[in-house]
């Protein structure tokens, strides 16, 4: 068994923990679990990525290979194929299992990056056998990417999230058949964009305000019948359709990782990840988190960024230099569903990233009674950022706590 | 002595297992891909008491005499068995005179430690039973275990003493001559055989059809289970039970050996044909929820990662039709519907020993060896033996599914045992069985599938037959 001791240890190699072990520098050591760095990015072979951080629009692995040189240039040490099995939290002590053996690393602190999983079908309690053919749409996508093989013949894709999306495009350009895409609410559930590029494009439909009711088939999968849904998501009996598939590909919602975490994490029950402050603190104070296991972010720009935020707090940290503020909470008022950070520091950058729970045309974004600031359009599939300028955040912390808020403007 | 059993199921593997006790040539078929995938791998995983049993009957006495069997059977074969108990519980004062009877019965049926407890104990031993609750008989004796690993443990241990296992080879026909068995017939070949018994599960009456007898007639009935992911946490710590009603035990909610919970069995009887109908609906899944919610009202569905369901094969009397039939040399093990998981030991146990052994005259072999390794979850060794496996192959080091923890050693072990597909290399590994079922470890599990087999990805199942996972090569 090896033993490190380190100032930063950052659990993760995808776009959150590179930028993290980027920016938290020497004396830093990052652990992924995957044979190589990258994370989900690897398999996005689409572009879209970087036009925030490069200015650029950039593929997923070419995304990947800038923070890649950013990580090399700032000398963190990275071991890959290596796993996090538990965690002490007192002391802390961090237990992972390589090729090479067990592991045991003791950080002054630590910056947890594990991303999301894809929730999967069973959650959906769909009736019906179990036959072969049902994919997450990150499986799928690996599968057609990485290793180059198609998941059926005919596709039906359910859940219009980025992901679902973008296989619908991927699949239809390998030759694929997808009949439909498949979406319970009555709006896409990923960015216009990807709506407009990904389906309207290649004329493949969107039917709104559908759920799927029934699988069929034994061995592989061989029909799928949908229905129009209610307001409160039943199935409305006489509106089934069936579509004659081998292939279900889900986009269903992505599931914060934070197993090893959460026994002694306090967490954000609507974020589904670590209450944390502006510095990507957690209520740990030497843990910090960043990327889709505090929340689920939209693009992997924004994750950097806060994968950078998180990184360069965890160094001060771990040299003791991370200032003691009181903390201002903020609170979720109005349509305000997902919301990062849970709480503001004083005199440190900060962003606001928040989601809203339903569209609004002409809307109004209230932070205390400090900023409003006029949106012209939200919407629950985008989210929302609001970089607070310094004198706003003096204003802000000298209260207790803050309602954040999304109006009718 | 060459004797065949027909049915991979854990009756037929604990009989086959029992069988290589004695000097014989001893085989067993199984019609699927791999062991246990019948009704054993779809039911409540219960290593039950016995207090359910009609005192008297022959299901009564296999019933708690298989309990007891459990804690050296499961530590010879290194399959998971945890005594967790049972409460019954009276959710009404109308409930305490069934409740009572149910006592009673379990006393007179020998079930070991049976307790009366109030609603102050309950509720402070399972805080988040129903407030309503009055009280709870307690069965200290009621057990989980995995049955597909004991299934699958079984006839591994089998093989060591000597079995011969062939796995999708469906039997066809059974030769019978002047009364007595002399071989059978299955897609790949003709057997000659002194000896047949016939295990077969839900197909046990088409068995004996072939064998030309009439009885049992089997029946399946489906129950729809719905499980939760361990990050459900301590929400229960025994089994719970409703008061029964005089059909079936109830819906019950069970702690399961991973640490998640499972709900369920609904039942409901389907036709004799409808034997492969283990599809969930929408009624059956519900009626789970709102069974399960009777006892735990605070259940919390977010959990749920996979419903599914099973086919119990029932008889028209509800006995177990066990023992020699009226041709020389063929013998069943039929209608093992519940509890036979608990009672599937004491079923191979009294059927060899009490049964075949006398009529065909069996001798005991000296080198049986009883005890078995299975494929260890890397994890749950000692720190210190896992660094050796690391180190002797460091293929016990790279974690594969990142849920449940395993090493890319432990799955080509399980395949080199037998695994042939996505849903062997999980039953008997455990890849792909949590909270993310396989989203991010199929396609890593596939390709070593591809590799260990020899075969292209794109014929890799997800449990043999037609059930290919990929749909060919992109294009180039």
């Amino acid at each position: 068994m090896r033993e490190k001791v380190v100032d930063v240890l950052v659990v993760g190699g995808g776009a959150a923990g590179m930028a993290a072990a980027a920016s938290a520098g020497a004396q830093t050591l990052l652990l992924e679990c995957d044979a190589e760095v990258g994370g989900v990015l690897n398999q996005c072979i689409h572009t879209g990525f970087g036009l925030h951080r490069y200015r650029e629009e950039l593929t997923g692995p070419e995304f990947g290979h800038r923070l890649l040189g950013e990580l090399e240039r700032s000398r963190a040490e990275v071991i890959s194929g290596c796993t996090v099995i538990d965690i002490e939290h007192h002391g802390p002590v961090v237990h992972a299992v390589g090729p090479e053996g067990r592991l045991r690393i003791r950080p002054k602190a630590l910056v947890w990056a594990t991303g999301a999983g894809e929730r999967p079908f069973g959650s959906l309690m769909t009736p019906g056998p179990r036959p072969a053919g049902i994919f997450t749409a990150g499986l799928a996508q690996r599968f057609v990417n990485i290793h180059g093989f198609l998941p059926g013949k005919r596709a039906l894709i359910l859940g219009s999230g980025d992901i679902g999306l973008i296989m619908a495009r991927r699949l239809h350009l390998e030759g694929m058949e997808v009949a439909a895409v498949v979406e319970v609410q009555p709006f896409p559930g990923g960015l216009t964009r990807n709506v407009v590029q990904c389906l309207e494009d290649y004329n493949i439909p969107l039917l709104l305000c559908h759920g799927i009711t029934e699988v069929h088939g034994r061995d592989r999968l061989t029909g799928v019948t949908i229905a129009q849904v209610d307001k409160s998501r039943l199935p409305i009996a006489g509106s089934e359709r069936h579509f004659a598939v081998d292939t279900l590909i889900l986009s269903i919602g992505l599931i914060p990782e934070n197993e090893l975490i959460l026994p002694f994490t306090p967490i954000d029950p609507v974020n589904r990840g670590p209450r944390v402050n502006s510095l990507m603190q957690t209520e740990v104070p030497w843990l910090f988190a960043a990327g889709n296991n505090v929340v689920i972010f939209d693009l992997v720009d924004t994750v950097a960024a806060v994968g950078e935020m998180a990184g360069a707090s965890a160094a001060l940290y771990a040299r003791g230099e991370l200032p003691q503020e009181r903390l201002t909470r903020l609170v979720r008022g109005e349509n305000v569903l997902h919301l990062v950070p849970s709480s503001l520091v004083a005199e440190s950058p900060t962003v606001l990233y928040l989601r809203v729970s339903r569209p609004i045309n002409a809307a109004m974004v209230h932070v205390g009674d400090v900023i409003s600031r006029k949106q012209s359009v939200v919407r629950p599939s985008e989210m929302i950022e609001i970089h607070i300028p310094q004198d706003a955040l003096r204003e802000l912390v000298k209260k207790d706590e803050v309602h954040v808020k999304v109006t009718e403007g | 002595m060459r004797i065949a059993v027909i049915g991979g199921g854990i009756v037929g593997s604990l009989i086959a297992r029992e069988l290589t006790r004695y000097e014989s040539a001893v085989l067993l078929f199984e019609k699927e891909a791999d062991i246990g995938w019948g009704v054993t791998k779809a039911n409540s995983a219960i290593v039950h008491g016995g207090l359910h049993e009609t005192p008297g009957t022959e299901r009564a006495r296999l019933c708690v005499e298989g309990n007891r069997l459990y804690e050296e059977l499961s530590r010879d074969l290194d399959v998971p068995f945890k005594r967790v108990g049972a409460y019954v519980v009276a959710l009404s004062h109308k409930e305490l005179p069934l409740l009572q009877e149910l006592y009673e019965q379990g006393l007179r049926n020998g079930v070991p430690g049976l307790e009366m407890h109030d609603r102050g104990t309950i509720l402070t031993r399972e805080p988040n039973l129903n407030p309503n609750a009055v009280a709870g008989l307690w069965s200290p004796s009621v057990g989980i275990t995995e049955p597909w690993s004991l299934a699958i443990a079984a006839v591994e241990n089998g093989m060591e003493n000597g079995l011969a296992l062939h796995v999708a080879e469906e039997v066809t026909s059974i030769e019978v001559a002047d009364g007595r068995v002399q071989g059978i017939v299955t897609g790949e070949g003709e057997y000659e055989l002194d000896a047949v018994v016939n295990a077969a599960g839900l197909f046990a009456d088409r068995v004996a059809e072939m064998a030309g007898l009439l009885e049992p007639v089997l029946l399946p009935c489906r129950g729809e289970y719905l499980l939760l992911d361990k990050k459900v946490g301590n929400f229960i710590s025994s089994a719970l039970f409703p008061t029964p009603n005089k059909l079936s035990k109830g819906i019950l909610v069970v702690p399961t050996i991973d640490g998640g919970i499972l709900l369920g069995p609904t039942a409901q009887d389907l036709n004799r044909e409808e034997k492969e109908a283990n599809e969930t609906t929408r009624h059956g899944v519900q009626e789970a929820i709102e069974g399960a919610r009777r006892l735990v009202p605070q259940l919390d569905l977010s959990f749920v990662v996979k419903t599914f369901a099973g086919l119990r094969p029932e008889t028209t009397d509800k006995k177990f039709v066990i023992g020699r039939t009226s041709i020389i040399g063929f013998f069943q093990a039929a209608g093992i519907r519940s509890p036979g998981l608990t009672a599937a030991p004491s079923i191979a146990r009294f059927l060899v020993r009490d049964v075949i052994v006398g009529d065909l005259n069996l001798t005991g072999k000296r080198s049986f060896t009883s005890t078995h390794h299975k494929i260890r979850k890397i994890l749950d060794l000692p720190v210190e033996e896992r660094d050796r496996l690391i180190e002797a192959d460091s293929r016990y080091g790279r974690i594969i599914c990142q849920c449940n923890h395993v090493t890319e050693g432990e799955i080509v072990r399980a395949i080199h045992r037998g695994a042939r597909n996505l849903d062997g290399v999980k039953f008997r590994t455990c890849a792909g069985f949590g909270r993310c079922q396989g989203g991010s470890c199929t396609d890593k599990i596939l390709l070593i599938l591809a590799r260990e087999l020899e075969i292209s990805p794109d014929e890799v199942t997800l449990r043999g037959g037609d059930s290919t996972i990929l749909g060919g090569k992109v294009r180039t």
